[in-house]
């Protein structure tokens, strides 16, 4: 062997056993992206509104109530950062329902009390075809809360003149669609120093608030005017409900009682917790995936790839017999080296991702078909085995070259533009090149000048 | 063995049918995408993604039934596995995703929630924009490599080549009704790049092969080029299709479009780097030979 050769096999080495340290033990080296172990990603747009305008300041905050907001949730490695000068991207990895996520991130949460001025009646509930016995019944039911509706709400058309008059005054509905006018918030959200989740004596979920100081007196002051009457309760708008005060209550605590399940309620006390958002915000973009899907990905990833791997290795030992043993074991050579990459630059695998790989496993072993294709043709026109080896690696090189910068330059684009799963696409294969073209002209090279120094190169005729 | 075989098929005695073949190919593509258009899924479109796993299969005639009599008649749904439905809808409000899983939770209260995605038409626009701007940006790219690697000539025929193994892509998935969605142009960028390695492949021989012109005449020249490579292009191309064929058919739904695009794309671009880039070269050189 020459001398050269032993350097480039010594290298060889070097790098196979750093990969190996690197890579193995597989388990949590590799980060997995949210389409992978499963989460939500959520693109938020601030939007200002003319008494609230959008201000760095104000972007600043909202970033500060979203992150209390998810680590009180209890997400674990949350990513939460501002895109542009008004877009916010949460990443929430391991979140299991989704739909409770983009409440907890979307919602403004702007608690008020306020004192009902005027209330309609109730909406009844709309007549069921069953209750009656005959057509006709059912028809003048139907009429008849048609006619309490209209009533309702010509009355809340009534209100929102008034309201326009007193633009402190404010016009809410509650879930069943009663409609209420309400005075000037009293207390807001703002006067909170803590928020809990329990449960009443009828074995509801409510949320019980303890007020700071001035939320305290304020609140004294609010029951203390109010006896006798209702105090509304109105959250981003909504009226939770509107109970009577019954005295006056001094020591600064209240509760919030609703038609709340446990977890809603447990999301309503975070978020009160942790402030209301300081300017609203509309959810842009929402992309979640459960963990069933995710892992199920994996498996079919693996699954594809051992498959792809399998065929493309026991075809070149079809095609190309000993040599492509030399090509076999580079393209292991250069999947190791390329999870190595991944773990070593810390690099998310994503479901393109795994595609990537998966793509790299072909474009592995090109170099080398270029490469054994080029050595036959050298020995085809008479060179000795050794000196077809060394042109035909020397004139498949800038081929090889030229080949893949063209997809180099594909995945440097892929990377800029991309986001989430594509930039993990855009990784895996840039890696993939890399690594394909170092096993192909170096590993490759080494196997092939040993494979041909032991067998003196009478099998490449 | 057929290893060591060498190819000796005179392709430039085929290169006009080649040529038209190409042309009907590209001009039937390019009327299917401006009649037809593209199938733009949520990510362009803006809109609302579903995907659960029931727990006994439904029929999906039923299902489309059932989200049509609630107002989603836009909804696109499609079935994998035995189990498996994904659906799209195109409107747009933040109730959508959670009235589309009711719908669905009626008919099977023990469904599993696998996948939501809800896409803004802001952001819908937006990376239309930029998965178009990113496609330009790649060509450029590459244009300005090959005419920095290669005589200008053999640059205007490779991007030839890759502008005619993405519009007949294009066509297919127009054809097909398959959906575009983000990883779909990943798949076409990756196509445009591995669509060049082939052609470059065939070009550096032609480049070697130069000096045999006139001993070969230009066809002649270009027909031993091209033989020359035909087992590197086809092997390399075989193994490339392999994985991702393999991909395709246990990748999974989420998938299965990027690798069918991928698929179709080395089809498409192993037929033109062994013919529409050497015959374009071709035609060129006799109709206008190069000075000098």
């Amino acid at each position: 062997m020459l001398r050269r050769e032993r350097w480039r096999l010594l290298l060889v080495f070097a790098v196979v056993v750093a990969a190996l340290i690197t890579v193995f033990p597989v388990k949590g080296r590799i980060r997995l992206g949210l389409d992978l172990k499963g989460g939500a990603h959520i693109v938020l747009q601030a939007k200002g509104t003319p008494e609230n305008p959008l201000t760095g300041d104000s972007v600043e905050r909202l970033l500060a109530v979203l992150r209390n907001r998810v680590d009180q949730y209890g997400v674990t490695e949350p990513v939460i950062q501002r895109v542009g000068g008004d877009r916010i991207i949460v990443d929430l990895p391991g979140v299991e329902d989704p739909q409770a996520a983009l409440e907890l991130i979307g919602k403004t949460a702007l608690l008020e009390f306020r004192p009902v001025l005027s209330v309609s009646s109730q909406v009844p509930a709309a007549p069921y075809r069953e209750n009656y016995e005959s057509d006709e019944a059912y028809q003048r039911a139907q009429q008849r809360w048609q006619e309490a509706k209209d009533e309702i709400d010509a009355l809340a058309v009534r209100m929102e003149e008034q309201q326009k008059e007193e633009p402190s005054l404010y016009v809410g509905r509650d879930e069943r669609g009663t409609v209420y006018l309400l005075g000037a918030p009293a207390v807001t959200g703002r006067d909170l120093q803590d928020a809990r989740t329990n449960y009443d004596n009828l074995g509801r979920s409510v949320v019980t608030l303890k007020f700071n100081s001035e939320g305290t007196r304020l609140f004294d002051a609010a029951t203390r005017e109010n006896v006798g009457k209702q105090l509304a309760i109105v959250l981003d708008g909504a009226v939770i409900s509107a109970p009577v005060v019954q005295e006056r209550i001094s020591g600064g605590e209240a509760q919030i009682s609703g038609k709340f399940s446990p977890p809603e309620a447990q999301r309503l006390s975070i978020m009160l917790r942790a402030g209301a958002l300081p300017v609203p915000v509309e959810i842009l973009e929402n992309r979640s995936v459960g963990p069933t899907l995710g892992s199920d990905s994996i498996a079919s990833g693996l699954r594809a790839g051992l498959i792809g791997a399998g065929l493309v290795v026991l075809f070149m030992l079809l095609y190309y017999r000993i040599l492509g043993v030399a090509a076999d074991i580079a393209l292991g050579v250069s999947m190791l080296l390329l999870f190595a990459g991944l773990v070593s630059l810390h690099a998310t695998l994503t479901l393109p991702g795994i595609a990537g790989i998966i793509l790299t496993i072909g474009m592995a072993v090109d170099g080398n078909i270029l490469i054994f294709e080029r050595i036959r043709e050298e020995r085809r026109s008479g060179k000795t085995p050794l000196a077809a080896i060394d042109s035909g690696f020397r004139k498949a090189l800038t081929t090889i070259l030229d080949a893949n910068i063209t997809t180099l330059i594909a995945a440097a684009v892929l990377y800029y533009f991309g986001s989430g799963p594509i930039r993990g696409f855009a990784v895996t294969l840039s890696i993939g090149i890399v690594t394909s073209v170092f096993s192909a002209i170096v590993v490759t090279r080494v196997l092939v000048s040993v494979f041909a120094g032991t067998r003196r190169g009478s099998w490449l005729a | 063995m057929f290893a060591k075989r060498t190819f000796n098929i005179n392709f430039m005695q085929y290169k006009k049918v080649a040529m038209l073949l190409s042309t009907v190919l590209i001009v039937l593509s390019v009327a299917l995408l401006l009649v037809r258009g593209l199938n733009l899924g949520i990510d362009f479109s803006g809109g609302v993604l579903v995907q659960v796993e029931l727990s006994q299969p439904l029929a999906v005639g039923e299902l489309r039934e059932l989200l049509r009599n609630e107002g989603f008649s836009g909804s696109t749904i499609q079935a994998y596995g035995d189990k498996g439905i994904i659906i799209r809808v195109a409107a747009d409000s933040d109730e959508t995703q959670l009235q589309v899983l009711q719908i669905l939770k009626q008919k099977d209260a023990t469904l599993e929630l696998l996948r939501l995605e809800k896409v803004g038409p802001v952001v819908g626009k937006q990376l239309r924009q930029e998965a178009i701007f990113a496609t330009l940006i790649a060509l450029v790219g590459i244009l300005i490599y090959i005419t920095f690697r290669f005589r200008f000539r053999f640059a205007v025929v490779s991007v030839v080549a890759l502008m005619h193994d993405t519009l007949i892509t294009l066509g297919i998935f127009s054809l097909l009704g398959r959906e575009i969605s983000l990883p779909f142009v990943a798949a076409i960028l990756t196509l445009v790049g591995y669509s060049l390695n082939d052609t470059i492949v065939v070009l550096d021989r032609v480049r070697e092969n130069w000096k045999d012109n006139r001993a070969l005449g230009l066809d002649g020249m270009l027909n031993k080029s091209v033989n020359q490579t035909l087992s590197r292009t086809i092997n390399t191309s075989l193994t490339t299709f392999l994985p991702v064929c393999a991909l395709f058919l246990f990748g999974g739904p989420v998938i299965a479009n990027f690798s069918l695009a991928l698929l179709v794309g080395i089809i498409v671009g192993t037929y033109s780097s062994i013919y529409v880039a050497a015959a374009l070269l071709s035609e060129w050189y006799v109709r206008y030979p190069a000075k000098s």
